[in-house]
């Protein structure tokens, strides 16, 4: 029977329901997860999620991937319905990443550079055997573990801000130099993409994008389908101050921090205009949270796009409507889902015109 | 992260229609453009909604901003009131929309909001069609690059779309689009009329109601005004045909529950493992059972 044919659509919801809070529950003795545990503890989880969500709120983040049992997808959805309730009220002024509090930076291409590498908190050189002492983990320990870093960590290693990279690039006339800013940036909460779209659009959109999907775009360029190769000329996660006009006077102030990663590669040089010195050129990413193959996949793609832009696009990961409108989670995961919902009417045209059609063939072979 | 900050226990007190007013009044401004512009694809800066993306975003949106105290909503799937997408939609409504009457009787309805089905019963002047869209744009078969298509549109160069309805002649000697049938708005614009059934499309020619389409995921508002020119995409020797429910011999086949032979019927398998059929909009049938003057 089909399930439209019959009544109770409300019946059959508010039992889905009841069934996916049971599955959250089921195990009587588990303790229902704290928000500060998810924060904290699942802290590569909650920024993806605000990233994704394009809402810095890492709280109702960790609500949000509690409510949704862990879905990546599914909590920065939330994330982004919430905002759709909220007005914007403000516009922020460029913001200056060399005054993010970093916890950690590097660049691959020098081997020191102002202010010193710092790898900080990083999974890169970690082996990647599981520790199975983190299976039952004694809180003793646990909490011993953070007074032990804090008490071996002298407070004057921490300087508050480092200088960026690519300052000392500019400098030595490799990169271009940065230019004035010409256009107010390109909102995409209240703009639709409309093709072409400028560079801030093509930034933005890929800001909250998925994970998966922007690192898969950027991937099949590092292959071959591109030619940005890239070096990291800098790499930087840390607590940016965000500067707002005070409602009164005006002036900027700082209204709280975001933890944001930023990736700046640099690319192939290519001739400037007649006359000019050939300079190397630029991708730049960056992402609320602790992310960073996201940042270095829309650093990538972010170069490629501006070439697609300017020249044509050679290959997928170049092309601005095919990367833009395929990375956002929200739109790809709801229109994969929308698929299981009911589509029996256009079914039932479907079978109307191949019956009509092998109608016809069938007669065709009869005659013939 | 950075969590000094105390998380609100209260709901989080949604306003009238969930969306901020100044989204509501950005998507009316969208629809009086689509309505001025009648089949063109209107962009607007869709927001995201609670439900997911393909679920009918685009309909909500246009709904929750058109939507006041003094509406009676329809809300069906399928054609039906009772499908769970429709149940859904209609419960957030009546959340959200405090004041607002909601009825599954179409007559009853100044706001009705579809998905894949026109109602069987004409609509009048007085009511409006809200259509939920998945691909706003009828030449997407054609031209995957939606630059290259708002160009054609503009030009209003149909030309590939009008091989494609030839081709399909020359393989199949049919045209064999089932839904999502192009028609042309006006004279000009041609559209996706949404996964409505070939069966629908003439009840979008010269509607007394005015009909909006929204496509949340592609980010598109258009519209067909009340009185307009909807005209398939068709060859001068070659007739736009509706689904065909006669059977082998040509008797045309009735709903099993109210036994109406006009209608666009629902074909499924029941106990029996017999087809059986019944009238896909399900408050059309409901009353033909009850006045029992089902054709």
């Amino acid at each position: 029977m089909s399930y439209v044919a019959i009544k109770g659509g409300k019946a059959a919801i508010d039992g889905a329901a009841a069934a996916t809070d049971y599955m959250r529950c089921m195990n009587a003795v588990d303790e229902p997860i704290k928000l500060s545990v998810i924060e904290d503890q699942l802290r590569l989880l909650t920024s993806r999620v605000v990233s994704e969500g394009g809402l810095y709120h890492p709280k109702l983040a960790a609500l949000a991937l509690k409510q949704f049992h862990g879905d990546t997808l599914e909590a920065a959805f939330a994330l982004r319905a919430y905002r759709s309730t909220k007005p914007r009220l403000l516009e922020t002024p460029l913001q200056d990443t060399s005054k993010m509090r970093c916890i950690r930076r590097i660049s691959s291409a020098f081997k020191d550079i102002p202010g010193g590498q710092m790898l900080g908190a990083t999974f890169d050189y970690a082996l990647r055997l599981l520790r199975l002492d983190l299976a039952n983990e004694d809180p003793a320990a646990f909490r011993l573990v953070a007074k032990n870093f804090l008490s071996n960590t002298p407070e004057a290693d921490l300087p508050d801000s480092f200088p960026k990279v690519l300052d000392a690039l500019r400098a030595e006339g490799l990169l271009p130099p940065v230019g004035a800013i010409r256009e107010q940036a390109f909102d995409i909460t209240r703009d639709s993409l409309v093709f072409p779209v400028p560079r801030s659009a093509a930034l933005a959109t890929m800001a909250r994008a998925e994970t998966g999907s922007l690192l898969a775009m950027a991937y099949s360029n590092m292959r071959g389908y591109g030619d940005v190769h890239p070096t990291v000329a800098e790499l930087r996660v840390g607590y940016l101050p965000v500067m707002l006009p005070h409602p009164v006077t005006g002036e900027l102030m700082e209204a709280g921090e975001v933890l944001m990663t930023e990736c700046e590669v640099v690319a192939m040089y290519e001739s400037g205009n007649a006359g000019d010195m050939p300079v190397f050129t630029l991708g730049y990413g960056a992402c609320f949270g602790h992310n960073e193959v996201k940042a270095i996949s829309m650093a990538i793609l972010d170069r490629a796009l501006q070439k697609g832009m300017r020249d044509g696009p050679d290959n997928p990961s170049e092309d601005p409507e095919f990367v833009l409108l395929h990375v956002d989670g929200v739109d790809s995961m709801g229109f994969a889902s929308h698929y299981k919902m009911p589509h029996y009417v256009t079914f039932q045209s479907d079978m109307d015109r191949l019956r009509t059609t092998q109608g016809k063939v069938r007669k065709s072979g009869e005659t013939a | 992260m950075n969590s000094n900050y105390e998380l609100p226990l209260e709901d989080a007190g949604y306003s009238f229609g969930f969306l901020d007013e100044y989204a509501k009044k950005e998507v009316r401004r969208c629809i009086l453009k689509a309505i001025a512009i009648p089949g063109y694809q209107t962009p607007y800066a869709s927001r995201e909604m609670p439900m997911g993306r393909g679920f009918g975003t685009g309909g909500l949106q246009i709904t929750l901003s058109l939507i006041g105290v003094q509406d009676t909503l329809k809300v069906i799937d399928q054609g039906s009131d009772d499908s769970v997408n429709a149940v859904n939609l209609r419960q957030f409504v009546q959340l959200t929309c405090p004041g607002v009457d909601v009825t599954e009787k179409t007559e009853e309805a100044s706001l009705l909001q579809s998905r894949h089905r026109i109602p069987e019963k004409p609509l009048t002047e007085a009511q409006i069609l809200i259509l939920q869209v998945p691909y706003p744009d009828a030449l997407v078969v054609v031209e995957a690059s939606e630059a290259r298509r708002k160009i054609m549109h503009a030009e209003a160069d149909y030309s590939r779309l009008l091989v494609k309805l030839y081709e399909d002649i020359v393989h199949f000697d049919e045209i064999t689009i089932s839904h999502r049938y192009p028609t042309r708005i006006n004279g000009h614009y041609v559209i996706d009329p949404s996964p409505i059934p070939r069966w629908d499309v003439p009840k979008l020619h010269q509607s007394k109601a005015l009909v909006l389409l929204g496509a949340g995921r592609e980010k598109k508002i258009y519209a067909v005004p009340p009185y307009t020119l909807a005209e398939p995409l068709v060859f001068d020797d070659i007739a736009f045909r509706v689904e065909d429910f006669r059977d082998a011999t040509g008797v045309r086949h009735a709903c099993r529950c109210c036994g109406s032979t006009v209608s666009f019927l629902d074909e499924f398998s029941n106990d029996q493992g017999m087809v059986a059929y019944q009238c896909s909009d399900s408050a059309y049938c409901e009353e033909q059972q009850q006045t029992g003057s089902a054709a």
